[in-house]
Formats: C-alpha cells, sequence, structure tokens
C-alpha cells in the first residue's frame, strides 16, 4: 500500500457500532424526515384536515420503514454484497409466485398479502436488479465491460424480472427497471455505441411493441398524447390534474383550500396525484420546494456513490439514487402531462406502504454504503472468515 | 498488485466521468419538470384558475313566478298555487323501506308509488331529492313537520302549481300551461329546469314571455359529483307581469254554464262602442288542469279526436254559414247602391232564375215586402231579387267593411278567417265561373259563404255603435305590483255608412225580437230599458231536395243530430243605447230562433244585470310617472 493510501486511511475502515452510528448521514436522514413530514401534511389535507384515515397509517409505517432503514443502514456492507443474489433471486421467486397467484387467482393481482402489510414484488425487484448488478459490475473488470459475453448476464439479470413485470402488465415499474438496468450499464463502463445500437431497436421494435399493449394501456398512451380530446373519459384525470396545478398559480390556494382537491375533481389526490394537490395548494413555490428537497437527496446520493470506495457501494448507491429520481421524475411528469398515466407514486410522499417501505429499504442500503464507504471489497468478494 | 489498483483507479475515474454525465442528464429531466411548472402555474394559470372556477361554481337559475291572469274587475282566472311536497334524500334516510312505512301512517302510499319511489331512489344519485307525494293537503304537511324528528331525509318542498279557478269555464281563452317541448326551446336556459311549464294555447300561450318573468340565478359549489356544498351568490329573478283581461269571469261562468245545455254551441259578449270581449265561451270544453300536471296520451287523444271538438275555441276556429244574419250585409248593400228602403219586392214563396227555382223558408210566400219587413220577417225572395241587381261582388265588398271574411285580429291564438265569396274568389279557389244562382244562395248567407261567430258580433257591434269599425280584444293590459300599463284600443275609425242606413238595421232587429212578426219574438226582454234587438239565423248543413220539398221539408227535430240546421243569433241590448253584443251560435241546434235567440236573451238579460260595462275596472295606467 502506498503511502497517500495510508494517509487518506486515516480510520480503520472497521467501525464499531457507536462509530457507525456517528458516520450514519444525518443530512439525509433529516431531508427524509422533511419529505415524509410533507407528506403527512398533504394526507392531511386530503382527508380535509383530518389525521384519519391516510396520515397516521402513514406516519405508522414510516415509523415502521424507519426503524428499517437504521437495521439496513448498519449492516456491513460485505453482508449485503454477499446477500446480492440471493436477494435479487428471491424478489424474482416472489414476483413469478404473484404471476402464478395473478392467472390462476384475482385477475391482475401485483400484491403479496404479508398480513401487516401488503407487498409488492416488483418494489422489491427495482432493489434486487440494483444490487444484482453491483455485484455483477464490481466482479468483472474495466476490461471485461468491453466484451460482449460479459453483457449477456446483466441484459438477462434486468431483462427477465422486466418482462415479468410487463406480463402483469405495469408498464411503469418495467420501464422503471430498464431505465435503472440502463443506467448501471452506463456509469459502469459500458461502450456508448452500443447504446445507441440499443435505442435504434427499441425504436424498430416500437410499432411491434404497441400491438403487444392492452387497449386500457394504448388509451394511456393516446390519452397523453392529446389529454384534452375526450375530457370526460381517459383524459379527465391528467386534465383535471392540470387544472388544478395551474389554477394554483405562484403562491397556491393555502394549505386546506384547494378546490380541485377537496371537491373531488383531482383524483387519487393522496396517492399518485398527491403532488398535484400540493402544488394547488401551495403554488409553485411550494411544488419547485420540494423538488429542491429532492435534488438535495439525489445529491447526497452522488456524493455517497462518489465517495465510496468499493465500487460495489458505488454502484447501488447510484442506482438507488437513480431509482429514486425515476420515481419523482416519472410522477411529477405524469401528473404535469408530460408522461403518460402510469401509477408511479411519489417516494415518502405519496400514501402506501409497500412503496414507503421499499423507499426507506433502498435509503438505508444508501446510508450502508455510506458508513462503509472506506471498506474495500476484493473482487472476488471478501474473504470468508 | 499494482495492475489491479491502476485497474481499480482506472474502474473510479470512469465511473465518476459517467456519473457525472448522468447527473447532467439527470439535472436537465428536473429543470424540465421546473420548467413545465413555470409554464402550468405562471403562463397559463390563469386559464387554468378559470377552468377551476368552471368546475367549481355552477349556475342554478331560480323559476320565476308565473304572473297571474285577471278578468277586468282584478279577480283572478289563472293563478299559482302552493304545492306541497314530501322530498326524501335517500343518504339521509338510511333505512329507505322504515321512513316509507312511517310516511305511509301520513300520507296514502299505493304500491305503485312505492315501486316508482324505489325507482327513482335507485336511478338518482343518493343526495339528490325524490319525490314521495306531491299536493299535500295542510293537515298532511302539519303530520309530516310534527314527525319530522322520526324521518330523517325527509322535507317538505314548496313548489308553484298552476291553477285555473274558473276551470273549464276559461279554458278555450285562456288556453293551459305545459311541459316545454323540444321545438319551444328558444335557447333561455329557464326553459330546459324540468318541471318548468309555458304557455301551450289562448292567453297563456299569447302573452307567455310577459307571464314567464325573469329567471334568478343562485351560485352553488359543488363537488366533483355534482352535490351542492354551499350557495356562493344569490340573484333573485323577477315575477311575470299579471296579464288583464277585458272579460267579466262572473259574466262568462255564466255565459259557460249557460251553454252547457247544448251539445256544441259557442257565445261571445262584446262592449259594442269598443270591442272589450266580456265573455266567450265554447261547449264542450275541458279542463285546463290535466294539461298542467302531464295529460296522457289516451287523455290527449280523447280530446282531440272527439267530434264536438272540445279543444276548439268556436267563437273564434268555428266557421259557419250566417244564414240570415248575412241579409243584413244584403240590405246595407242594396241602400248604398240606390235601392231604398222602400223597394218591394212580391215574395210568391219561391223566386225563379233560368230554369231553377229557389225557395223562401215560408213555403207559401210572404207577400208584398219592403226591406224592413224582409229583414224582420227574413224573407228570402226579397234578398234574392235584390243581391241580383247588386252582384256577389258588391255584397262582398260591404261584408268585408263589416269585418266578415277575414280573421278579426283579436289577441288569441288559432283564429280563422272564413269565406266571403266573390266572383274572382271562385275562379281562384275552385276554378270555375261565377254562375248567377251562387249569387242568390249568397245573399241568404248561404253556399259558400263563412264566418265565425266573433266576425258575426264584430258585425253587430258595428251596425249598432253608430258605424265606427271596432275590432275585438281580450287583453287588456298589464299590471306588476301596481304600477301596469294599459293597452288603449286604437279609436275606432269611422265606416263611412250613413246613420239612416244603419237606423233601418236597428230598427228592423228591435223588431225581429220586439215586432208582432218578429223571428225571435218568443226571446223579448220584458224588463223594461233592457230590452234586446237581434237577427236570427238558420244556416242549413244539407241539401234540401226537390223531392223532399214535394213530401215536405222534414223537420229538424225529425233529423239526426247531425244534419240538423245551425241556429245562430246576434243581438244587442240594450235597444235604446246598445252597449252589449252577442252572437251565439248553437250547433245543429234547428232555427236560430228556437236555439239560439233564448240563450241570447238570457246572456244579455244577465249582462245588462251584472253590467260590467257600468262598474269602474281595475285600474291599470302606469304610476311611474306620478310622485310618490
Amino acid at each position: 500500500m502506498s503511502v497517500l493510501s495510508e494517509i487518506t486511511l486515516r480510520r480503520n475502515p472497521e467501525l464499531q457500532f457507536g462509530q457507525k452510528i456517528w458516520q450514519l448521514n444525518w443530512g439525509l436522514i433529516l431531508l427524509i424526515f422533511l419529505l415524509a413530514g410533507i407528506g403527512f401534511a398533504m394526507l392531511y389535507s386530503a382527508a380535509s384536515g383530518s389525521w384519519d384515515p391516510w396520515a397516521v397509517r402513514q406516519a405508522v409505517r414510516f415509523g415502521g420503514g424507519l426503524l428499517l432503514m437504521f437495521v439496513v443502514a448498519l449492516i456491513d456492507i460485505r453482508f449485503w454484497f454477499r446477500l446480492a443474489y440471493p436477494i435479487y433471486f428471491g424478489a424474482l421467486a416472489l414476483l413469478g409466485a404473484v404471476e402464478v397467484m395473478g392467472t390462476v387467482g384475482m385477475g391482475a393481482q401485483r400484491w403479496i398479502d404479508l398480513g401487516v402489510i401488503q407487498l409488492q414484488p416488483s418494489e422489491l425487484m427495482k432493489i434486487g436488479v440494483v444490487i444484482a448488478l453491483a455485484r455483477y459490475f464490481h466482479g468483472i473488470t474495466h476490461a471485461d465491460i468491453g466484451r460482449p459475453t460479459y453483457l449477456l448476464v446483466p441484459l438477462l439479470l434486468v431483462g427477465g424480472p422486466a418482462l415479468l413485470v410487463l406480463k402483469q402488465p405495469d408498464l411503469g415499474t418495467a420501464g422503471m427497471l430498464l431505465a435503472v438496468g440502463g443506467a448501471l450499464f452506463l456509469v459502469a463502463g459500458v461502450r456508448w455505441w452500443k447504446f445507441l445500437v440499443v435505442i435504434a431497436g427499441a425504436g424498430a421494435a416500437l410499432p411491434v411493441a404497441w400491438n403487444f399493449l392492452h387497449d386500457y394501456q394504448k388509451n394511456r398512451v393516446l390519452t397523453f398524447l392529446d389529454p384534452e380530446s375526450d375530457p370526460l373519459g381517459a383524459g379527465y384525470h391528467i386534465l383535471q390534474s392540470k387544472i388544478a396545478l395551474g389554477s394554483g398559480g405562484i403562491f397556491g390556494k393555502g394549505f386546506l383550500q384547494g378546490t380541485q382537491s377537496h371537491l373531488n375533481f383531482l383524483p387519487e389526490k393522496q396517492t399518485d396525484f398527491i403532488f398535484t394537490m400540493l402544488a394547488e395548494e401551495w403554488g409553485m413555490v411550494g411544488g419547485l420546494g420540494l423538488l429542491g428537497l429532492y435534488l438535495l437527496v439525489f445529491l447526497y446520493g452522488f456524493a455517497i456513490a462518489l465517495r465510496s470506495r468499493n465500487h460495489f457501494g458505488r454502484l447501488l448507491a447510484m442506482g438507488l439514487t437513480v431509482n429514486l429520481f425515476l420515481y419523482v421524475f416519472i410522477n411529477i411528469a405524469m401528473v404535469m402531462g408530460l408522461l403518460p398515466v402510469v401509477g408511479v407514486p411519489l417516494p415518502l410522499v405519496s400514501y402506501g406502504g409497500t412503496v414507503m417501505l421499499a423507499t426507506l429499504i433502498g435509503l438505508g442500503l444508501l446510508l450502508s454504503v455510506s458508513v462503509h464507504r472506506d471498506l474495500r471489497i476484493p473482487r472476488r468478494g471478501p474473504r470468508e472468515e | 498488485m499494482e495492475k489491479v489498483r491502476h485497474e481499480e483507479q482506472e474502474r473510479h475515474r470512469g465511473f465518476a466521468r459517467r456519473s457525472l454525465l448522468l447527473g447532467g442528464g439527470m439535472s436537465l429531466m428536473l429543470a424540465a419538470l421546473a420548467g413545465r411548472m413555470y409554464v402550468l402555474q405562471v403562463e397559463q394559470s390563469d386559464r387554468f384558475a378559470m377552468l377551476a372556477e368552471d368546475n367549481r361554481i355552477n349556475l342554478r337559475l331560480l323559476p320565476p313566478l308565473r304572473g297571474r291572469i285577471l278578468d277586468r274587475f282584478g279577480a283572478p282566472v289563472a293563478a299559482n298555487r302552493q304545492n306541497y311536497r314530501v322530498l326524501l334524500v335517500s343518504e339521509q334516510a338510511r333505512d329507505l323501506e322504515a321512513a316509507l312505512d312511517r310516511l305511509s301512517d301520513i300520507l296514502p302510499m299505493t304500491a305503485a308509488d312505492r315501486a316508482r319511489i324505489h325507482r327513482e331512489v335507485d336511478r338518482k344519485r343518493n343526495f339528490v331529492p325524490v319525490t314521495v307525494a306531491e299536493n299535500l293537503s295542510w293537515d298532511q304537511v302539519g303530520a309530516v313537520e310534527v314527525n319530522a324528528p322520526d324521518l330523517p331525509g325527509v322535507s317538505i318542498d314548496v313548489g308553484q302549481i298552476r291553477t285555473y279557478p274558473y276551470g273549464s269555464a276559461l279554458s278555450h281563452v285562456l288556453g293551459y300551461v305545459g311541459a316545454v317541448s323540444e321545438q319551444d326551446l328558444t335557447g333561455d336556459p329557464v326553459l330546459e329546469l324540468p318541471g318548468f311549464r309555458i304557455g301551450k294555447n289562448g292567453i297563456e300561450r299569447l302573452h307567455d314571455e310577459r307571464l314567464r318573468g325573469e329567471a334568478g340565478t343562485s351560485h352553488v359549489e359543488v363537488n366533483a359529483y355534482g352535490r351542492v356544498i354551499r350557495e356562493l351568490r344569490r340573484e333573485e329573478g323577477e315575477q311575470g307581469q299579471d296579464v288583464v283581461l277585458t272579460l267579466d269571469a262572473g259574466l262568462q261562468n255564466y255565459v259557460h254554464q249557460r251553454l252547457m245545455g247544448e251539445r256544441s254551441a259557442s257565445a261571445v259578449v262584446m262592449d259594442a262602442a269598443n270591442g272589450d270581449v266580456l265573455a266567450m265561451a265554447s261547449v264542450p270544453s275541458y279542463d285546463p288542469s290535466v294539461f298542467t300536471h302531464g295529460i296522457s296520451s289516451t287523455e290527449w287523444r280523447r280530446l282531440a279526436e272527439d267530434p264536438l271538438g272540445p279543444l276548439s275555441n268556436k267563437s273564434i276556429a268555428g266557421i259557419y254559414a250566417p244564414g240570415s244574419t248575412f241579409k243584413m250585409i244584403v240590405a246595407l248593400a242594396a241602400l248604398e247602391q240606390g235601392i231604398g228602403p222602400d223597394y218591394r219586392v212580391w215574395c210568391p214563396g219561391h223566386y225563379t232564375l233560368g230554369n231553377h227555382r229557389f225557395h223562401c223558408w215560408k213555403r207559401h210566400g210572404h207577400g208584398w215586402m219592403d226591406m224592413h219587413d224582409a229583414l224582420v220577417e227574413s224573407c228570402d225572395v226579397y234578398f234574392y231579387d235584390v243581391a241580383r241587381k247588386l252582384g256577389v261582388d258588391r255584397i262582398a265588398e260591404m261584408s268585408e267593411r263589416f269585418g266578415l271574411g277575414v280573421p278579426t285580429g283579436i289577441d288569441l291564438p288559432g283564429e280563422r278567417g272564413g269565406v266571403i265569396p266573390t266572383r274572382a274568389w271562385k275562379l281562384a279557389n275552385i276554378g270555375e265561373p261565377w254562375q248567377g244562382g251562387e249569387t242568390l244562395v249568397t245573399s241568404i248567407g248561404q253556399g259558400f259563404v263563412l264566418s265565425t261567430p266573433l266576425q258575426l258580433a264584430v258585425m253587430t257591434a258595428r251596425m249598432v255603435n253608430g258605424g265606427r269599425a271596432v275590432t275585438p280584444h281580450v287583453t287588456r293590459g298589464f299590471k306588476l305590483s301596481g304600477a301596469g300599463d294599459e293597452i288603449l284600443p286604437a279609436p275606432a275609425p269611422e265606416m263611412n255608412i250613413g246613420g239612416p242606413e244603419l237606423e233601418i238595421m236597428r230598427l228592423a232587429m228591435d223588431a225581429v225580437v220586439n215586432g208582432r212578426r218578429g223571428t225571435a219574438r218568443s226571446s223579448q226582454i220584458k224588463e223594461e230599458g233592457w230590452e234586446m234587438g237581434g237577427k236570427t239565423g238558420t244556416s242549413q248543413v244539407r241539401r234540401i231536395t226537390k223531392a223532399e220539398r214535394a213530401a215536405g221539408v222534414i223537420k229538424n227535430e225529425d233529423l239526426p243530430w247531425r244534419r240538423r240546421d245551425h241556429g245562430l243569433f246576434v243581438g244587442y241590448a240594450p235597444i235604446a243605447n246598445p252597449r252589449y253584443v252577442v252572437s251565439i251560435v248553437v250547433e245543429h241546434g234547428g232555427g236560430g230562433s228556437s236555439a239560439a235567440a233564448p240563450i241570447a236573451k238570457d246572456v244579455l238579460l244577465e249582462a245588462q244585470r251584472r253590467d260590467p260595462l257600468g262598474a269602474s275596472p281595475l285600474p291599470l295606467v302606469a304610476r311611474s310617472g306620478e310622485q310618490a
């Protein structure tokens, strides 16, 4: 080891429990509290000034999720490294189980009932894909990435679950899986021209894919392209959402004063369209404020990724950050009519148990990367003691 | 070892580079979101704010109270009654069955009613009130109010319903109100209110816009399901104006009752001096309230297909050959053409033209007749003779001056004109040249001649009022809370008929009733100062054949009702100073003297007894110009 490395490695990478707590990224945790707090306020407003039925339950879930986040954050990153593939295949198995139950049972079922909480395996799958890809790219050399044969495995890792999710059918999640995978391919160093080939291929396949879409999915896309063609039918939701947003103006109508939300013109105001409600009541100032908070979270994510001394951590942090970013971007773009309505919630703010849990687990992993940033992990994995 | 380190650094650097690139892309995407936010919330904010208000605010129309219709003294003949209804909001009632059970103790409710209520509850949103019962009595309203605590979701609502206190006696003049049909929609949104009624006939239709008033508006906040959250603003409408008629409701009622003895008849009572119609009745009649509640199609068909025409106002829409009442027109035309009142004709009971024989109603003839005698005894031969000298066009010209053959222009919908034939008319309408014999038939008010009872009343008025061309009307004016305006009839123009000529007609009409040989002497008014004059008429509805005439003309009583003659009478009273004019038609009633004259007598007697023209009518002239 060089002298330089010895100097930068001032502290022992193997931390005690107390040190780990100290090393937790408290600025990021504060942001998480702020975002969740905004969510509680909006849910309070969505219920016309009542903690029931949404805000209270959301707070309980947040509490539980937070606990889980700390546990995940404090567990050694090498443990997660070892568990990467089991997590991935576990999630894949759950996804497959849901697929079977869904076809046998109750239509397009996307849930697994765990008693306390209904789990959506597709949410876990996003984390699974990120952690598996991070594990894989960690294990191959920079030169290997240039060889097409080494790309076969990661393509399968992404493509398999994406196809399963697409069959559910859940266009939004499938798209997110592909996008997260693509982002990891990018930062892992896959050559540019390969992306161009994939993009060109996808463009050519688009008309074919169109025929495989369900009618309601086609409608969503068509409605997105021209929402005002059918203002009382399929375009109703997005039009009402735009009316709510636009009528909020710069400073909004005031907390609990949103007419579109409170008179029920706005659909799903406590879940997918909660950003609309926020922007109606708090205006563009509120909307940009929320966007700013998310931006800080993403910056933390980038910083954590860049500061990690192991490639697994870097890729994991980057993948989780991109995943979170996609949630935020797709949701807000959707309610503003920039994307078709695909049913992606706003993380930490929208009402819903699974997403809250998955988000906090993801953030826990991010914090774990941060806490264990100075650990080095050999390419073949940490030596078994 | 060194190679691995280098490799690791290379990988880290590549990662950092690509991450920055990715971060740049993500930043652009976030910037796009912010830009979209700017477009929606700043640039297009006004438009969306307006759309949000449109969503939230509903304009509800408040239907205006329909104006009343009053008779000349202010008695309401069409009014609005408060209609108490029981409404039920199903979401508040919770247990619908229990609520209906409790209500049925107070209100009689059939199984069909219950089924209808269930249907409406199922169809409407659960916060929309459903009508349980209508037209509650005061006792029932009280009972529901008292039990209100046990009847959640049940409320009493007051609506308005049109009532006609005189019922069928005035239905022909007033018309009725009914539901708005597709053709009635003019774009006025008040017409689209459920349950809104507009005038469908008569005065209700003619003055519908004034009676209707202006709708008010209520701005209410609603949610996405249309539930009203609260009222934001309210602008009261303006109730409809009252219409004041020239009719005397009491006299109208009497006339209607008097006509009820006949199967099909009509009567008009008019002010001789200014054309105010004091009564206008027609039997059979109909109950206008059946239209208010919504008439069933079977009931409608029964009314529309009844051969006696209960829906028809026969005073203005029935056209009849005027019969002998028309002889006065021929006489006036003769006087104008220099045939003096002393011109005499020998009546042998018939008149020969070419090879055709025209009969007088008196088989053995009247002997020597001058104009007065011919009018009083209604000698046909005299008028055959005179008409031949005049020609049909001169008769038609005089008819027109007295208002026959063309609509009088009375302010009621559905008036018909009738026919006064001329040479040109026949050529144009039948396509054949005029025959000399047709002039003779025309002279006794038969053949092509057709007129309405109202036209005959106008004719009579113009003869007895000193020769002023009055026109009839039933609207006196409009009234809104004290002030109002009166339609002052334009002074009737002079007709340029000499006073002496009209005097001859008056004397003849006097003698028809009061003379020894008059055709209506059995209908004399004995009360001094109230005596009436008039002229009978009999309108043949069949041809009497030669064979029948040889065997003896069958008496009316022996004919089936449909083939009997119409009986007509036009008259006036009092003789000394004619003020009231009547025109009576009894369809298939037999002769004018036997069927129509007695009715005219009773009506004129009652008119003078009540003397509506002697009493001062409801003041109407606008007071807006005066100081309070």
